[in-house]
């Protein structure tokens, strides 16, 4: 219990950012068209892209003679972006043909 | 990690610009000005995480980023603008097994510097957990959109053994993290469990239900870059992972709605599935 207790006064920033951001994803997918569907997941799959920030991070912060941190970061960061890159492109791609389709 | 004021506006920034991105990409007149907004904000978060950051790093490790960076940029923007219509769902895919394996990598790299802090220990195996899940089943999608993989394949009772094996698997991170252990041996050991439990978990799910799925892993992967987020403290990474998270939760029914098929269905439905059709 005491452990919890300071779990949640120590990170009560978080905790609400968390609470607050489920909410708001929550809200803003209701009442989506169905034709959306794809290109959003395709959006929201970008935006999860955000994860090479930590990578970035990793990188930043590891030793320069940490030949493991530092090849694995490199893949983390490649990654990370072919994520972010592909994710934004493909879903403008989406959304441009089905423009054209109206 | 130092607070940095110019940084941290950024990442509010970035954070506004992905609420308001998704929110227009729900609406069919702006849902492509909507994705331009959270790419903007994206890149702004990425280099502004680059150029503010406190610290020495060497030149060497700058330019390493860089090169991963430009890299992936072609290779990415090059694979998106190339492929067919059609082809897109299972490009959504790998592109998302991608960040898990981003996901997944801080955390296999990340242990070793946080053995003795339980807190954090924690929030690098649920994000190295469901990174690896992510991966490994977006990769399965993947194969099945494209044919590579035709037929689900069903071992029997796969439910049952799926659900141990993932039961296990949860059992291991929580004594890792309470054992306060620093093995390398685990932590690897957990991974590739991980990665195994991905395949064993898409592998049995028809090819039509591939788009659920694929919003699910999508939505995990979100969750995957929210523990990373909250490691470092990190609040651009917390809110995005968090968003992408419950929207791509809400989508994931959203789309089971569409088909009128339930998302237990899609996932343990196989059986139906199999009486449906002989």
């Amino acid at each position: 219990m005491d452990v919890l207790i300071e779990f949640i006064s120590n990170h009560l920033q978080m905790i609400y950012i968390v609470i607050l951001m489920i909410f708001v994803g929550v809200e803003v997918i209701g009442h989506v068209p169905a034709v959306l569907h794809t290109p959003l997941m395709s959006g929201a799959n970008a935006i999860h892209g955000v994860v090479i920030i930590g990578a970035i991070l990793v990188m930043l912060s590891a030793s320069p003679d940490d030949i493991l941190a530092l090849s694995l970061g490199f893949v983390a960061v490649l990654l990370g972006t072919l994520n972010v890159v592909g994710g934004f492109v493909v879903t403008d791609r989406m959304l441009e043909m089905f423009k054209k389709k109206k | 990690m130092e607070y940095i004021f110019s940084l941290e506006l950024i990442y509010l920034i970035a954070s506004v610009t992905f609420i308001l991105g998704l929110k227009m990409l729900g609406h069919p007149e702006t849902a492509r000005k909507g994705n331009l907004i959270a790419a903007f904000g994206m890149t702004l978060a990425i280099f502004g995480t680059i150029f503010l950051y406190q610290g020495k790093v060497q030149p060497l490790i700058y330019s390493l980023i860089g090169a991963a960076i430009l890299i992936g940029t072609i290779i990415g923007w090059g694979i998106a603008k190339k492929v067919g219509m059609t082809k897109m769902p299972e490009l959504v895919s790998l592109f998302n097994g991608m960040g898990g394996a981003s996901a997944a990598i801080i955390g296999l790299i990340e242990f070793s510097h946080y053995v003795g802090d339980q807190l954090s220990i924690a929030t690098i195996i649920a994000g190295l957990i469901i990174g690896s899940i992510s991966f490994s089943g977006s990769m399965i999608a993947w194969a099945k959109l494209n044919g590579t993989l035709k037929k689900p394949i069903r071992f029997p009772s796969y439910n049952i053994v799926n659900n141990i094996i993932l039961i296990v698997i949860l059992a291991f991170g929580v004594y890792i993290t309470m054992s306060g252990s620093d093995s390398q041996l685990y932590l690897y050991l957990i991974f590739f469990a991980a990665l195994a439990y991905g395949v064993l978990f898409v592998m049995p799910i028809g090819g039509a239900d591939m788009p659920v799925v694929i919003s699910l892993l999508n939505s995990f992967t979100g969750l995957a870059a929210a523990f990373a987020g909250f490691l470092y403290g990190n609040m651009v990474m917390l809110t995005g992972g968090i968003l992408v998270g419950s929207a791509g939760t809400i989508l994931t029914f959203a789309m089971c709605d569409a088909m009128n098929r339930p998302l237990a269905s899609v996932i343990f439905g196989a059986f139906g599935e199999g009486t449906a059709g002989s």
